[in-house]
């Protein structure tokens, strides 16, 4: 099967997603689409599989042109989508979400779940997924559930299978697993269109690349002979540093020091698990981890956030466990927070609002009652200018910028001021290549000056560039602590997974 | 979606040890209410099962022994827990608290029991019609606040269009009436996307205040558009044959028949049918359906429409099942306690018809007190209904959770 995507355009208010967009894909081969955050990856996708009607070009199917007015159109034309967010209904098990839709029936209309689970068991055992049809999905792994998803698609005997940023949220192994169910399904005759931003990834699976910047494509690499550096500056429009530039740390004294720690969370479960370690001025360390292992928890106890039911935190040898945000924010800590738009900003406030938002109540910008927003202004011009925020005015609204921009003001309002720990969760989750450059360099920066820095991540290949110190927590616990400059990302993976490199095990 | 499952959870969780304390303490406050108020008063209650046979419980010695009992549990409940039994310890006191207050209203006395147990199933029926149509709209991610109107609406409808056209137009009448409503609710939910909370109150202003308009401007002078004969209650062969069951629940109006076979269809429809994975779906996360080709805006729209003429039976009952005639606000909340059904029975039909029975058992009660003399004022008794519901909603249903996508509007992009 050859399906082509002839002149796609596709217009939102204000943007155009697609611009006169061309692509073949073919059976029997793994084509790559990457691109920024906003380029028009996913919207192209949705074209595709019948979500979105182009506003101008076709869809052409073996020669002949199709338009797919819904998904129904484009499962029955042999297209099967893989999305980002998981299209599974939590409360059910394996087998009923794999045959919504397609439900086998008995007499009077019945649901035969009996042959569901059949269909389940023989599609997961042909391609090896291992999957228990009775099992409910939100119980499961997100890897696990991401097989269920291509159980799903397969079911359908899709010939085409488009991939929306599969590895995003996967662990390591998960992620070397997910590769090799690629290549089943290339042996097994299927096409593959893999979505990603992560350079490493299309290198590894595609026979194809196709780079989109803006709506377009701006070119079809190979490859084989195609290098990280050629692809980022495709997709960013000029050269990227991909590797973080950073001088051997000197670390200084202990800043932060975290004793027995424990954070609980609403329903009562420990989520911070006695955690002890300290962070010194001058040192980045790491914490990496599996989403929704207590890195969220940890974090909101360190900036106050959430109240710990054990241990201690203190900066600079003064207890701060039961400080209110305010006054850690006044001894010098910074947060940048995991989650942009409901922590970091405030969607609704302009730019520069959101940027004075932890320093309105100082004199420079109020006199106790009365803001003084001409001072605010100037501030925010200023920072905005340092921190190259791309905005059109510091008065429009902060929602209406970019995540990358978005993420710049935040960098800009934490870091600004003298700081003895930085702490950044997440710092460049849904940010483009250009501004994640931009955000290293400062943390880096903040490093250098002489701050204490706590980075928490889930992008292993980020936390293991940027710090001096790699600690990994898997449930609650932290269960390592490592020098990312001779650990592999592969050993950093199994502690992420609960388990341990064999040659510890040895040893 | 987080895999949290890594780490180690308690047992119980904080919300759980706070409604087992609460069960705690409400069954050592009716301990206590046996104690002092149900014992106060001595002499036998004859609870009258069939027309040959009384059953005679002396209601001081009985009252007291209950106290003693619901304080030693609430006790063990309160230091030890009783884990999965709780719910069932907590119904069967409940129950024989019902029976000791009743021995209490009723001593030196006797009344007729199974009649107060066929007047709980009858008066059952609205509620758990409109819980049904709450139910079906629910799960397909429409929230129904408008039950109440529908009740209301198709009760008007059955009585004008049954006095002109007799008891079956009337149904059909009252049908068409409930799925008129619906569609209300569905276009402004589905299509326009307004807040189905706000569309649903403005459903049942809009229904209170055109009914009660037309009942005084039109009904009071043309009286004739406002009489009928309500269906007669029908014995089932055999069945109502059965001692107390027999006249409990075969016989009845072909409504509580209808009630009966509602539940029956949707409990089996809901969980072993297509329409039912899809519906739940739909309710739970209608993009995962959306994108597998299930058209959800459609699915939605039927569902919907399908609730309007279940709570349009469910109206007509009044004027139909009932009383004959229609009046000003007759249903008087009945819809949302049908809607406190659908949340206290967790959105699964079997559940919403145990609720609206306790609700029923609840109008059944205060119909016989008031003929019994217990000198409790009859504004109380009357409130009792609702007060039920409040202390249900409010004590036992906070951990139960809905479906997920109920509320929000689908777009397909």
């Amino acid at each position: 099967m050859q399906l082509e995507l002839r002149g796609i355009t596709k217009r939102f208010p204000g943007v155009t997603a697609n611009d006169n967009v061309n692509l073949t894909l073919k059976t029997g081969e793994v084509l790559c689409l990457i691109g920024e955050n906003g380029a028009g990856k996913s919207t192209l996708m949705n074209v595709l599989y019948g979500m979105y009607k182009p506003d101008e070009g076709k869809i052409v199917l073996d020669g002949e042109s199709v338009v797919f007015t819904s998904p129904a159109d484009a499962i029955a034309a042999g297209i099967g989508m893989v999305h980002q967010h998981f299209m599974l209904v939590p409360v059910f098990t394996v087998a009923e979400n794999v045959v919504l839709g397609v439900e086998p029936t008995g007499q009077f209309g019945s649901l035969d779940i009996d042959k569901a689970r059949e269909m389940v068991r023989e599609v997961s055992d042909r391609y090896n997924l291992n999957l228990d049809p009775d099992a409910i999905i939100e119980d499961l792994p997100v890897g696990v559930q991401q097989r269920v998803e291509i159980v799903k698609v397969l079911l359908r005997d899709a010939k085409v299978v488009v991939f929306d940023e599969p590895t995003a949220v996967l662990t390591p192994k998960e992620i070397l697993e997910f590769f090799e169910i690629v290549k089943t399904l290339i042996a097994a005759g299927r096409g593959v269109v893999f979505i990603t931003h992560k350079l490493k990834e299309a290198l590894n699976v595609a026979d194809r690349i196709a780079v989109l910047r803006r709506g377009q494509v701006v070119g079809e690499v190979d490859p084989k002979t195609a290098s990280e550096s050629q692809i980022a500056e495709m997709m960013v429009g000029r050269p990227v540093r991909l590797i973080v530039d950073k001088k051997p740390h000197a670390p200084g004294e202990v800043v932060l020091e975290v004793k027995d720690l424990s954070v609980v969370d609403a329903d009562g479960r420990t989520m911070v698990d006695h955690v002890s370690f300290n962070v010194r001025a001058g040192e980045v360390v790491g914490i990496a981890g599996v989403q929704g292992n207590g890195q969220t928890e940890l974090v909101d106890a360190l900036t106050g956030l959430r109240n710990s039911t054990r241990g201690s935190v203190a900066l600079d040898r003064q207890d701060i466990t039961s400080a209110s945000p305010r006054v850690r924010h006044a001894k010098g800590i910074a947060h940048i927070p995991e989650d942009r738009q409901r922590q970091g900003l405030v969607g609704g406030l302009s730019v520069a609002e959101n940027l004075v938002l932890t320093r309105y109540h100082d004199e420079e910008f109020s006199n106790g009652i009365i803001m003084d927003w001409p001072a605010a202004h100037r501030a925010a011009e200023n920072l905005i200018a340092e921190y190259d925020v791309r905005t059109p005015s510091p008065d429009v609204e902060a929602s209406t910028l970019s995540g990358g921009n978005q993420q710049k003001v935040i960098v800009a309002r934490e870091l600004s001021r003298p700081l003895r720990l930085s702490i950044a969760a997440q710092p460049t989750r849904g940010v483009d290549v250009g501004s994640i450059e931009y955000i290293h360099s400062r943390i880096i920066k903040e490093r250098d000056a002489g701050t204490a820095v706590l980075i928490v991540s889930t992008e292993l290949d980020e936390v293991m560039a940027l710090s001096d110190r790699l600690l990994v927590m898997y449930g609650g616990k932290i269960v390592a602590d490592l020098d990312p400059k001779v650990t592999s990302a592969m050993d950093v993976g199994l502690y992420m997974a609960g388990s341990r490199p064999a040659s510890t095990v040895n040893a | 979606m987080s895999t949290v499952d890594a780490v180690v959870a308690p047992l119980i969780s904080a919300e759980q040890r706070k409604q087992a304390r609460s069960v705690g303490f409400t069954l050592v406050v009716l301990g206590i209410v046996a104690a002092f108020v149900l014992g106060n008063r001595p002499g036998d209650a004859g609870f009258k099962l069939v027309d040959s046979y009384i059953f005679v419980i002396p209601a001081q010695p009985f009252a007291r022994i209950l106290a003693l009992v619901l304080i030693a549990l609430g006790a063990a409940q309160l230091l030890k827990g009783f884990g999965k039994w709780t719910n069932v310890v907590l119904s069967i006191a409940a129950a024989t608290f019902v029976i000791s207050f009743l021995a209490w209203a009723a001593s030196g006395g006797s009344f007729s029991f199974t009649g107060m147990l066929q007047d709980t199933v009858t008066r059952s029926v609205p509620i758990i019609l409109g819980a049904i149509a709450g139910i079906l709209c629910e799960r397909s991610g429409i929230i129904n606040i408008a039950i109440e109107g529908q009740l209301l609406g198709s009760a008007f409808a059955g009585a004008v269009v049954g006095s002109l056209f007799g008891p079956w137009a009337g149904i059909l009448g009252a049908i068409a009436m409930g799925v008129g409503l619906s569609a209300i609710l569905a276009v402004f939910s589905i299509r326009y996307r307004v807040d189905q909370v706000i569309v649903g109150f403005a459903i049942n202003f809009f229904a209170l205040g055109l009914t009660s308009f037309l009942a005084a401007r039109v009904l009071t002078e043309h009286p004739d558009y406002n009489i009928l004969s309500p269906l007669r209650p029908i014995a089932l062969p055999l069945l109502s044959d059965i001692p107390v069951i027999g006249v409990v629940l075969f016989t009845q109006t072909l409504f509580a028949y209808f009630a009966y076979l509602a539940v029956a269809i949707a409990t089996w429809s809901l969980y072993h049918t297509k329409w039912g994975l899809r519906t739940r779906a739909i309710g739970e996360y209608p993009k995962a359906a959306g994108t597998l080709g299930v058209d959800v805006i459609k699915l939605r729209y039927r569902n919907v429409l399908i609730a309007g003429a279940v709570a349009g039976v469910g109206g007509a009952w009044w004027p139909i099942g009932m009383v004959g005639r229609f009046d000003q606000n007759i249903t008087n909340g009945r819809g949302f306690i049908a809607l406190a059904a659908v949340i206290f029975g967790r959105w699964h039909p079997v559940g919403a018809l145990s609720a609206a029975l306790v609700f029923g058992l609840a109008e059944a009660i205060q119909l016989k007190m008031s003929n019994l003399d217990t000198g409790i004022p009859s504004e109380f008794l009357l409130m009792a209904p609702y007060l039920v519901t409040l202390v249900v909603v409010a004590g036992f249903v906070g951990r139960s959770r809905g479906p997920k996508a109920a509320g929000q509007p689908y777009d397909a992009q």
